[in-house]
């Protein structure tokens, strides 16, 4: 803060973020602020270990699994274009926008947000939320707070409810099949102040 | 005999002397005689106005500049980046999240989507979270000619750059010596006279001169960091036999509050400059100094103020629970010491306007010194001050709770955010109870609340309710 005459000259390949996040300019400066900020040795990438002095992630149960899915399998750190696609997913949805066929999906529609939620869950990325990962989830929630009893019967009945082909685990059509009544766009989007 | 030779020093010789006598009588009467007698000029406030019209036409100049190369002003958000809906609980949240009005406590009931409100929150946290904004210095919407402030440099014109210019000029040319003159006469003042009246024998005359002493003092303190203080509320002054607690912005707060009244500090022992000053205080009135290793004894600490308050012809204590500097937008949690002792708490909430000049001390950032020469190089210290009305702790209200509530009407007075976060948070990490809390809540929601225990850390006794681990049973069962 404070020194950093912060332009959107300093921000590399600005335009096109703009274009393929939908961010508008004045948002994407100030992620690249925040961006900055969580920056502490100024090395232009970030570091799961940066994500620590966000205080309040710290206490979010699932805070470690939403730091990873800001980081591709296999990447140590994250620029600040990466940084920006991943917040993509939470821009509120266009309503009006048409799009053609041939367009990718973009990141902030309902489908976008619910794989961002499935991928949560779903760690190895084997496009199926296993048994044993849906206990992992569930024991980050819930931690000492209920018996391994407990738990077991927990997955054993989300399963049950929403596994429809019977292959023990919950695939993303089956995922997505689960929240059809929730209004995705409504509980996952942040909006920005201006 | 030298300065009959040369004429032309001759005169630089009297235009100086001429300068500074008038310069030091200038001083003596605007300042420092107003100072002891307790009256006020005005002159404070009027320069108050005037530089507040300074700074709008500037922000004005800059706004058009922006327009001009179409370009957007940067404009800091105050409250944040991203809209926040209002607090809900946990519960509320997922139920909402679920959508299902039949969706009854008793049921433990997961769903898939519970996952998205732990999400989102976390994603929130990473854009924008309180915590951090609180230990930052608070942006500003205007530009008040620091550059410490100005986050559109391109904007400025050449006319601006001018004024800046002269800004500089009039800050670190005039008003800096001036103000570190006053200081250096306060702080003198203040070792000399105390220490004339510690000599005095222990008697009324000794009490009156003493805080009389004090409170000239603090008042050539005000005038040298050109502070100006507004006082709410003033029948809610504090007195003896109370405790004074306050929010924490700089330790500027101390002199601020210690110009309208007479406190017993509460501090550790230092040493040099600010030792001598702390022995000279103790001279003549009393405060309360700590060694550093009574500091760690918190019954030690506990009686020594318990003492003091017990005794009613010593004035107030004045101390700050949230035990660090604060950016003064919000309140961090007060630590409960001072809420054990039992006696009448009298609550003020100070802030600042930041307009004229960032008060809050980043420890992190700045040294002492340098803190104090940036404050005195700013234009102001404007700030208001709000004395409530006492509290005391109520039937079955213990310490924490009380803390709490003096807490809350002080962030409720000063317009500042009432936050449950620890100032120590600063430099420490975030303690596991705390995701502990937020697994609790949740599992409240899906093992329902019969076999909880509420708040209090407490070990679950184990004959405490047969009931609750039937029913718990029963859950296990039913699945």
């Amino acid at each position: 803060m404070g020194s950093n005459s912060s332009s959107m000259n300093n921000i590399p390949n600005a335009e096109q973020l703009v274009q393929e996040t939908g961010f508008s300019a004045a948002h994407i400066l100030r992620l690249y602020e925040r961006f900055q900020f969580l920056d502490k040795d100024d090395t232009g990438q970030l570091r799961p270990e940066d994500f620590g002095a966000v205080r309040e992630l710290a206490m979010n149960p699932i805070g470690d699994r939403i730091i990873s899915a800001f980081f591709s399998p296999g990447q140590e750190t994250l620029d600040f274009a990466s940084f920006v696609r991943v917040l993509a997913h939470f821009r509120p949805a266009d309503s009006n926008r048409t799009r053609d066929g041939a367009q990718p999906e973009p990141a902030n529609s309902s489908m976008g947000k619910l794989k961002f939620a499935f991928q949560l869950y779903d760690q190895d990325r084997d496009g199926k939320i296993s048994r044993a990962e849906l206990l992992q989830v569930l024991r980050a929630m819930l931690g000492m707070q209920v018996t391994e009893e407990q738990l077991q019967s927990i997955a054993e009945r989300a399963i049950q409810e929403a596994d429809f082909d019977q292959d023990d685990a919950i695939s993303f059509d089956e995922f997505r099949k689960s929240l059809e009544k929730v209004n995705i766009d409504h509980k996952m989007s942040i909006r920005f102040l201006s | 005999m030298t300065w009959f030779i040369f004429p032309a020093d001759n005169l630089l010789c009297r235009c100086l002397s001429i300068g500074v006598t008038v310069w030091l009588s200038a001083l003596f009467v605007f300042i420092i005689v107003p100072a002891v007698l307790g009256v006020s000029f005005g002159i404070r406030r009027l320069y108050m106005r005037t530089l507040l019209k300074i700074f709008e036409w500037a922000t004005s100049r800059m706004e058009m500049g922006a327009k001009e190369k179409k370009e957007h002003l940067y404009k800091p958000y105050s409250s944040g980046i991203i809209a926040k809906e209002p607090p809900s609980s946990l519960q509320q949240e997922i139920q909402e999240l679920r959508g299902l009005a039949s969706c009854l406590p008793s049921e433990p009931e997961f769903e898939m989507s519970d996952i998205l409100y732990f999400c989102r929150r976390g994603v929130e946290s990473i854009m924008d979270d309180e915590v951090t904004k609180c230990f930052t210095a608070q942006e500003l919407e205007s530009w008040n000619l620091l550059t410490r402030s100005n986050y559109n440099f391109r904007h400025i014109s050449v006319r601006l750059t001018v004024l800046w210019g002269l800004g500089v000029l009039i800050r670190y040319g005039v008003l800096l010596p001036l103000r570190v003159t006053l200081a250096v006469t306060a702080i003198s003042l203040l070792l000399v006279l105390t220490t004339l009246v510690g000599l005095l024998p222990n008697t009324e005359l000794r009490f009156l001169l003493s805080q009389k002493v004090h409170l000239m003092c603090y008042r050539i303190f005000v005038r040298a960091l050109t502070a100006i203080i507004t006082y709410h509320n003033s029948e809610n002054k504090p007195k003896n036999g109370g405790i004074c607690v306050a929010n924490h912005t700089t330790p500027i707060d101390v002199i601020i509050l210690a110009n309208d009244g007479c406190y017993s500090m509460v501090a550790q022992v230092h040493g040099g400059l600010m030792g001598m000053i702390q022995r000279a205080m103790v001279k003549s009135s009393p405060h309360i100094w700590f060694n550093r290793s009574e500091v760690k004894d918190r019954h030690l600490v506990a009686k020594r103020l318990g003492d003091h308050v017990a005794d009613k012809t010593k004035q107030p204590i004045l101390i700050f629970p949230e035990g660090t500097c604060i950016n003064n937008t919000s309140v961090m949690m007060f630590k409960k010491g001072s809420f054990e002792i039992g006696c009448t708490v009298y609550p003020v909430a100070i802030k600042y306007d930041p307009r004229f000049g960032d008060a809050f001390w980043n420890s992190s950032k700045f040294g002492i010194v340098n803190y104090l020469l940036r404050m005195m190089s700013s234009w102001a210290i404007v700030c208001s001050v709000w004395y409530l009305p006492p509290m005391n702790r109520e039937e079955g209200e213990d310490a924490v709770q009380f803390a709490n509530r003096v807490k809350a009407a002080i962030a409720a007075q000063g317009g500042l955010v009432d936050l449950i976060w620890d100032g120590g948070l600063k430099r420490a990490k975030v303690k596991d109870a705390f995701k502990e809390e937020q697994q609790k809540l949740y599992s409240k929601v899906l093992v329902g609340e019969q076999d909880q225990e509420d708040r209090s850390d407490s070990k679950h006794l184990e004959d405490e309710n047969p009931e609750e681990e039937k029913s718990q049973q029963d859950l296990t069962e039913g699945q």
